[in-house]
């Protein structure tokens, strides 16, 4: 086990394990959590830092999951070593390349969804297959993206909750006389900014002809964060990919309606 | 104990109901709504009136700083106003840019090369200020990304000292700036570089910058000596641990003063201007302060730990009446002897031997501050000028080419230039002159 600060789980299922992958010739370790049997599926998480939560439970059901932290929630320094998004894309690479896996479905959500596209542009030919959750990368003039940064915590819960009263709410900010935890969380939200201040426009329309992999568009139909239609966006740009709309959902629709997107994913995942 | 007449420069307009109708001060607040052009040229010239005054009046320095997209400071380029300063302060006062935000420049040669053409054209008067920057200019206005603040502070500094004091042209590689050719003309007048000011609010990497360097550190915040006593003990003490002396004028602070006839006449004159400063001029939400990765986590564990979040919740929601103000430390309000008598005790508290008298405060209107200024440099600073005399400490820090005023006697007028060797020899007959507006 590792003795970095933890980002997001307290304790792990028994059925989860976890490995660390050396990664930028060893200057770096990507932490990874590994679960299920069947073909590989990586998992990249958005802003909310890396959780064993029932979709990925769900989805390690048929598959092996593999879940990497994003690098430098817990030590800033490791962003000195990933000044951009390329240099990113290649430590994933890397990462794959310690795990063994040389093809390889991805799933990405918000953020994730980004490093995901970016990295099935970078490497066609390692993802066989692309599922986009509430993908950020893209820019619409005519539909900013709100600025997460520059909102207040209050406001969190209508930007990315389809039902901002939910029991949902309470989890996406912690207490606010906690200020260690506070800190924690502004941490994991930072090494996210790194790669995306001040908006969330870093070239992937210029890469992302380069995506072979068939993809799924899944969106929360009352995601203001990011609203569909950015999966219009991304549909428009890639050589094929189908979108499902998750009623009832907003930012975080595999959350928020676990269901619809567990089999629509699932569906997906396991077309042969 | 040098005093610096530092203006914000606000708005002295908002409309009455600006803190419930608008999320900020700063970043957001609709510039076609909210900004007049046409008062502001008169804000402008009431600005450097008062300024210019400041130098009449025998004021050590004169303070301008920069902010962005900000009702209470609508200086965008400080430079300018330094430059306007320049040509008009013949009682050569320091000239005072606290600062440039150096991770907003890129290539920070561009600082390299305004604040030389300042120092040139004061005759080597310039403090040259180098604060790290709020996150509000740096992440919010200029879109510099948060965990890029520092480096490129960092990478900024060292190539502004590079460019004034290595022989160009050389080459710079850095990871923010990538200069084949560095060669600015000309190097400034002071020698070997400017006196260099650092400002911050309190994160323990500027203070190890300063000891490291040799820099004078200013502490800039609103809320006065209680509030910034945690914080120039840490600096103190971490001075003590790496071995740097106890110079009072390694250390400077920011406060809000009031003087009127007594101490009764300032709370019906001044009042309303600082409820208006507490109110409208500080609104400013708290995601704002701080983007994510704008603050390391050194300076982060610092913060908690002396519970600096909860000590600024506690001090805005203070009722910013008359009563808390005063006794909180906010404003230093008064008579000249009460005022005085505050500024030695917060001085020697803190140990500080700079004063960035915030005099014009809010709505304050020019004349009053007028009076502000002229009460203060006529019955204030005599009082509190050679409160550090008796320790016989150098101030190292500052500008060669600026009266020293604090040298000699308790009289304003029997200045002496403090560098008639090493500026220009005209330099040395220019600085006498009559302190009296």
């Amino acid at each position: 086990m590792t003795t970095e600060p933890m980002s997001a789980e307290t304790s792990l299922p028994p059925h989860v394990t976890e490995r660390l992958v050396p990664a930028l010739g060893g200057r770096m370790q990507a932490r990874v959590l590994v679960a299920g049997q069947g073909d590989p599926v990586l998992f990249l998480h958005g802003a909310g830092g890396l959780a064993w939560d029932p979709f990925l439970e769900a989805l390690s059901a048929g598959h092996t999951v593999y879940a990497p932290e994003h690098p430098g929630a817990g030590d800033s320094d490791a962003l000195e070593h990933l000044p951009g998004i390329w240099e990113l894309v290649l430590f994933y690479d890397e990462v794959l390349d310690g795990l063994g896996l040389d093809e390889v479905a991805v799933v990405g959500h918000s953020f994730g969804g980004m490093v995901a596209a970016e990295l099935a542009a970078n490497s066609p030919r390692r993802v066989s297959r692309l599922v986009l959750l509430s993908a950020i990368g893209l820019w619409r003039d005519d539909t900013p993206i709100p600025d997460i940064a520059g909102t207040s915590p209050a406001r969190l819960p209508e930007l990315l909750l389809a039902d901002p009263s939910g029991p949902l709410a309470e989890t996406l900010t912690p207490p606010a006389d906690d200020p260690q935890a506070l800190f924690e969380a502004a941490l994991r939200m930072a090494s996210i900014l790194h790669f995306v201040w001040p908006l969330p426009d870093k070239g992937l329309r210029e890469r992302i002809h380069r995506v072979s992999a068939p993809t799924l568009l899944v969106w929360g139909e009352r995601d203001a964060l990011v609203p569909p239609v950015y999966a219009d966006e991304f549909a428009g740009l890639l050589r094929q990919s189908e979108k499902v709309l998750i009623p009832g959902a907003g930012h975080l629709p595999q959350l928020e309606q676990p269901e619809p997107v567990r089999r629509a994913v699932l569906e997906f995942l396991g077309r042969p | 104990m040098k005093s610096i007449f530092f203006h914000l420069m606000p708005y002295r307009d908002l409309p009455a109901d600006f803190e419930t109708r608008y999320e900020s001060i700063w970043v957001t607040p609709p510039n076609t709504e909210l900004c007049d052009p046409q008062r502001v040229a008169q804000y402008y010239q009431w600005n450097l009136d008062e300024l210019e005054l400041a130098d009449r009046l025998g004021f050590d320095g004169v303070g301008v700083n920069e902010h962005h997209q900000n009702g209470y400071g609508f200086m965008a380029s400080p430079n300018l106003m330094a430059a306007a300063l320049a040509r008009r302060t013949p009682n050569n006062s320091a000239i005072m840019v606290l600062g440039n935000t150096l991770a907003l420049y890129s290539p920070a040669t561009r600082v390299a090369e305004e604040f030389a053409m300042l120092d040139v054209l004061s005759n080597g008067r310039l403090a040259a200020g180098f604060p790290v920057g709020t996150s509000m200019d740096v992440n919010f206005c200029y879109g510099v990304t948060p965990t890029q603040t520092r480096p490129r502070f960092r990478e900024a500094e060292e190539l502004i000292i590079k460019a004034w004091t290595q022989p160009g042209p050389f080459t710079f590689n850095g990871k923010f700036n990538q200069l084949r050719y560095v060669n600015p003309w000309p190097q400034p007048l002071q020698k070997p570089h400017p006196p260099v000011w650092l400002a911050g609010g309190g994160s323990v990497e500027t203070w190890d910058l300063a000891a490291r360097r040799d820099y004078t550190y200013s502490y800039l915040s609103f809320f006065g000596a209680k509030f910034a006593k945690k914080l120039m003990d840490g600096f103190w003490h971490r001075m003590a641990e790496l071995g740097v002396d106890r110079n009072p004028f390694r250390a400077g602070f920011a406060q809000l003063i009031c003087v009127s006839e007594t101490d009764e006449s300032a709370e019906k004159e001044y009042l309303e201007h600082c409820s208006y400063f507490f109110n409208k001029c500080l609104h400013i939400p708290a995601h704002f302060m701080t983007a994510p990765g704008y603050r390391t986590r050194k300076s982060a564990e610092f913060a908690i730990r002396t519970n600096q979040p909860g000590d600024l919740a506690a001090a805005a929601a203070l009722e910013k009446n008359w009563k808390t103000l005063n006794e909180e430390g906010f404003i230093i309000a008064g008579s000249p002897a009460t005022v005085a008598d505050k500024l030695i005790e917060v001085a020697k508290t803190l140990r500080v031997g700079n004063l960035h008298a915030l005099l014009q405060i809010g709505s304050m209107g020019h004349e009053l501050t007028k009076k502000n200024l002229t009460l203060f440099a006529e019955e204030v600073i005599p009082r509190i000028r050679h409160i550090w005399d008796a320790e016989g400490w150098e101030h190292k820090w500052w500008p060669q080419g600026a009266t020293e005023r604090s040298a000699s006697g308790t009289s304003i007028g029997t200045e002496r230039s403090a560098s008639g060797t090493s500026i220009g020899t005209d330099r040395s007959k220019a600085a006498p002159a009559a302190s009296q507006a």
